[in-house]
């Protein structure tokens, strides 16, 4: 059942909201945390588990380098330290999904702390950067996953049976959790969001996971509290998991906002609770309770070594980080002379990375992004594909572009090779040979083709001659009709108006 | 009844190498030897019948086929039944895992088939390994063959009990506060706990991960270093594995020589609730390891005192986590599910009934240790302790090549004697239990008979880790000097068992 809430404009002139995210990232590793198990999504149930990941009794857990290693490249990228000496740690409780009935974690000890993102937003005041302080990143491993059979809700309430599939238990997550994050007022929602999408371009410009956050890859719980003023000891917070998508993280901000300030006018008090966000409705429903009495009996794993990662391998690693996405982005604008309007629209079409690559081939950068943001998104969007699974090559763009600038292709028949590569008839030489793709260049046919369409409408030659210059538009479109757009426009245009004897 | 059961493990192998006795032969000498006494001892929970048989076949066919075999080919052995192995029952002594059969086999139960070694059958124990008597299985008590009303020591009862009996030559024990050590004590057999790390715990139900160690029972010293060195070794799928070489224990076992070796007495492992024919057998020790050319002195270790109290909030901590998966969910025998109950009330049932009164008591123990609050006060203040435990044995171990004491405080007691009262029961692990807190290898040899009783007395050899080999040839060359004493080995002295 939906609860009381306030106004979002009139809550944020009452109260000052305190922002909390916990982010878990699963890592892309080819194997589990601590076992030699696939993680490939989507396999069927139970058939990538063995004893370990099974906690099957004996079974001991061993450690997957490569998930420390992304673990130590996270936190450095989110500008922590990182622990010289740290170890992991059982979390103890009972449930289904989890084989061991503790979870391996890390506690008092994790592998990367004190830490900050930057995040830009747009303000009133014009775009605004917001520093949000990281307490720690940690390792862990994923639990299994719960389906409840029967009953109507698809919740263990009400249900026939309940099956597990443990494919998932054991696959590395890292879990990255802010400090309370003060000094947003209004803009909580688009801090949070940016917070996310920006943690996000990270993670995947770092290549540590595919970070889809509908497949659960990245997955982010929401903690909100307000007060009175900023000067006030924060208030009571509730903590709103499953807010998986970017839109959800500022919707459910915004939501909480709401309903804690409802409450709170009202003379209630805030529950310190674990909330479900309801992606449908846009409100969360109050889940269990959840007070810091609630004990884990957290204590140092004693099947695993203490990790001591070396200061030698940790700079390695901090020396070959990508570069940051906030200040790639800002070089690319600056490089490529885009503004920040058109910069939104090549990030937002998933195309920046296409775009780079082919610049780098030597791809002139607005033609670049005239292709990926243009023609080829229409297609991948057509088709509901991702830009990244069209065949198109940097190589393709670039002998386009060739062909172009030589006059031998225009805009229309570049169109065509691009299918015809899409289509995998070849390269861009084999497919403009195949199909026949070549500008007109030999005025003497665009000369009979201008007659031709002249003589179709004779109205048209006087409506140009009085100086209607636009009319010329419906004889080189007969033109290049007549030439299957083989013709190049403009040529057709001039000889068009030398023919009738005005100036443009 | 065949002479076959009587030979030690290394002259069995050899017999089976050169062909002149089958391994199919030893294996069912034994089987017998099993189906005559075993009624009465109960050192095993699972005789694997077939499986012998068909492993010791195998032994047979490499003997013809002149195939290079190992050191112990086609010796029969008991395996305690905390090791999983792969299509035999694994029950750790308890109702919840009846009826579970793992799908792989512990690191140590493959290198035991790889080396040929035939494995009979799964030994009692104290449930999940929490006892000092055998007396806490869920399928009744391991009787010790000295005296049939009384306790084989445990948690390793059935692996001891099967060896001094004459069940096997060999068995596999773990030990986390002295119950491969304790055992072997009592009944008159050797028992090594190796160096944390020296053998995988792969595969090993895990009691307390952080002391546990699997290791080698047999009737003298040769055949333990034999044992040993089969099982021993670093192993990637264990992180607490130690990648270094194995010591060179069976060199170390056939040098016996301790001529101007330094012998440490740890003057707190002694006195003040010994038994007199402890006491007094240890003392007779002492004076043979002098007359062998060693020096003996005197060493404190003025922690240890508090291991005992530390050991038991160590264990049932790291206890109570390690035993959370056995809820009847995954594996094992599950309790109430009917079809109306909630998946926690099924988890819990299955617990409930499951468990014995000693495994709930360390459960609970170990829960309310780790809880917040009490962290610090209990599981925190108890790695102090072990931390000052390992310095006395630094300190020791720069004066002295090896420590003596005696293994445990009494000989067998009676069954059902100290079954109301865990303080008494835990007392009798007071001087095994500082060296698992160590990580520290340790043996226990047999000494002679306490007058007063003519039960075993046991002897413990403590040395640093990773010098497992110099308990083998201090223990081989007392054992030497022992055996010439008594004209025989000490279980000769055994009465015969009913039936046999
Ligand atoms: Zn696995």
């Amino acid at each position: 059942m939906a609860e009381a809430t306030m106004n979002y404009d009139e809550a944020i002139s009452k109260f000052d909201p305190v922002l909390g995210l916990e982010v878990h990232v699963e890592l892309g590793t080819n194997t589990k945390m601590f076992c030699g198990c696939s993680t490939v999504f989507g396999a069927p149930p139970n058939t990538q588990v063995c004893p370990v990941c099974l906690g099957l009794p004996g079974a001991l857990p061993t450690l997957n380098k490569i998930g420390v290693e992304s673990a130590i490249r996270i936190g450095l990228a989110l500008n922590c330290q990182i622990a010289e000496w740290c170890r992991f740690a059982r979390k103890n409780y009972f449930y289904p999904d989890m084989p061991k009935n503790f979870q391996t974690s890390q506690y008092d000890e994790p592998i990367a702390f004190e830490g900050y993102l930057d995040v830009e937003i747009d303000t009133d005041e014009g775009r605004k950067t917001f520093r949000v302080p990281i307490e720690r990143a940690h390792m862990e491993e994923d639990t299994g996953k719960n389906s409840h059979v029967g009953g109507a809700t698809g919740r263990i309430h009400g249900a026939d049976y309940s099956l597990v599939d443990y494919n998932r238990a054991g696959i590395p997550l890292i879990e990255i959790v802010t400090k309370p994050i003060t000094g947003t007022g209004k803009y909580a929602p688009e801090v949070a969001k940016a917070y996310v999408a920006a943690l996000r371009d990270i993670l995947r410009g770092l290549g540590v996971s595919d970070v889809k956050m509908e497949q659960g890859s990245l997955r982010c719980d929401v903690n909100l509290s307000l007060r009175e003023t900023p000067e006030s000891k924060l208030g009571t917070r509730s903590e709103t998991k499953n807010v998986n998508s970017l839109r959800s993280v500022e919707r459910a901000v915004r939501y909480e906002v709401t309903r804690h300030a409802a409450r709170l006018a009202g003379g209630e008090s805030i529950v310190q609770e674990t909330r479900h966000w309801h992606e449908d409705t846009g409100i969360s429903t109050s889940g269990r309770p959840k007070s810091d009495a609630e004990d884990y009996r957290y204590f140092p794993e004693p099947d695993l070594l203490p990790i001591a990662p070396s200061r030698e391998w940790v700079e390695e690693l901090r020396a070959s980080l990508p570069e940051n996405p906030a200040v790639r982005r800002a070089r690319l604008v600056a490089d490529w002379g885009l503004s920040e309007i058109d910069m939104n629209t090549v990030i937002n079409s998933g195309a920046l990375d296409l775009i780079v690559e082919a610049v780098d081939a030597g791809v002139d950068p607005a033609a670049a992004r005239k292709w990926w943001t243009g023609e080829l998104s229409r297609i991948a969007n057509d088709r509901g594909i991702e830009l990244e699974e069209l065949p198109v090559t940097p190589a393709h763009l670039k002998r386009l572009e060739e062909l172009i600038s030589a006059g031998s292709l225009n805009d229309k028949l570049a169109r065509q090779a691009l299918e015809g590569v899409i289509a995998g008839e070849g390269d861009i030489d084999e497919i403009v040979k195949a199909r026949g793709l070549a500008v007109v260049s030999d005025d003497g046919p665009l000369l009979a083709a201008i007659d031709e369409a002249l003589a179709a409408d004779p109205a048209v030659a006087e409506t140009i001659k009085s100086g209607k210059l636009a009319a010329a538009g419906s004889v080189v479109g007969a033109v290049m009709k007549a030439t299957r757009g083989q013709a190049d426009a403009a040529r057709v245009r001039e000889l068009l108006f030398e023919k009738l004897g005005v100036s443009e | 009844m065949s002479d076959l059961i009587r030979k030690d493990a290394s002259e069995l192998a050899g017999l089976v190498s050169s062909g002149e006795v089958s391994a199919v032969e030893v294996a069912q000498a034994h089987l017998d030897r099993i189906a005559a006494v075993d009624g009465a001892v109960h050192a095993f929970l699972h005789v694997d019948t077939k499986g012998a048989l068909a492993s010791a076949a195998a032994v047979d066919a490499k003997v013809k086929a002149g195939d290079k075999l190992s050191v112990l080919a086609g010796v029969p052995l008991g395996l305690k039944d905390i090791l999983a192995t792969n299509g035999l029952p694994t029950t750790c002594g308890s109702k919840v895992l009846d009826g579970w059969i793992p799908p792989y086999d512990a690191t140590v139960v493959t290198k035991l088939r790889e080396a040929g070694v035939v494995i009979l059958g799964k030994t009692n124990m104290d449930e999940f390994a929490m006892g000092s008597s055998t007396e806490h299985s869920a399928f009744g008590p391991t009787h010790n063959p000295w005296d049939l009303e009384r306790i084989p020591g445990g948690s390793g009862g059935g692996s001891s009990a099967c060896v001094s009996s004459f069940e096997a030559p060999l068995a596999i024990g773990t030990d986390t506060g002295g119950s491969i050590r304790q055992p072997a004590a009592v009944t008159g057999s050797v028992g090594v706990k190796p160096t944390y790390g020296g053998v995988s715990r792969y595969g090993i139900v895990a009691l307390a991960s952080s002391l546990d160690q699997a290791g080698p029972c047999a009737r003298n010293v040769l055949d333990t270093a034999l044992l040993h060195s089969v099982i021993a070794g670093h192993d990637p799928m264990d992180s607490t594995s130690i990648n270094a070489p194995v010591p060179d224990v069976i060199a170390a076992a056939k040098r016996a020589d301790i001529k101007g070796m330094k012998v440490g007495i740890v003057k707190e492992l002694g006195g003040e609730g010994y038994q007199a024919g402890v006491r007094s057998r240890f003392e007779e020790s002492v004076a043979l390891i002098e007359s062998l050319g060693a020096e003996v002195v005197d060493v404190s270790c003025p922690s240890f005192p508090a291991a005992l109290a530390a050991y038991y909030l160590i264990l049932p901590s790291e206890a109570s986590s390690n035993l959370a998966k056995f809820d009847g969910i995954r594996f094992g025998n599950r309790v109430g599910d009917d079809g109306t109950k909630s998946v926690e009330q099924v988890m819990s049932e299955t617990r409930a009934s499951g468990f014995g009164s000693e495994v709930i008591r360390r459960i609970i123990l170990g829960t309310y240790a780790l809880s917040a609050g009490y962290y610090d006060a209990y599981y925190g203040q108890a790695q102090k302790v072990r931390t000052l435990i390992k310095q006395d044995f630094d300190a020791a171990f720069a004066k002295v090549d090896v420590l003596i004491s005696p293994t445990a405080p009494t000989t067998a007691f009676k069954i059902g004697e100290k079954l109301d009262d865990p303080l008494a029961m835990y007392l009798n692990d007071v001087a095994t239990i500082p060296v698992n807190m160590a990580g520290l290898p340790g043996m226990s040899l047999p000494i002679g008979l306490a007058p007063e009783d003519n039960l075993p007395v046991g002897l413990q050899i403590i040395a640093p880790a990773m010098a497992d080999d110099r308990l083998y040839n201090v223990g081989a060359a007392i054992e030497r000097e022992l055996l010439a004493k008594w004209g025989g080995p000490i279980l000769g002295m055994a009465p015969e068992l009913a039936g046999a």
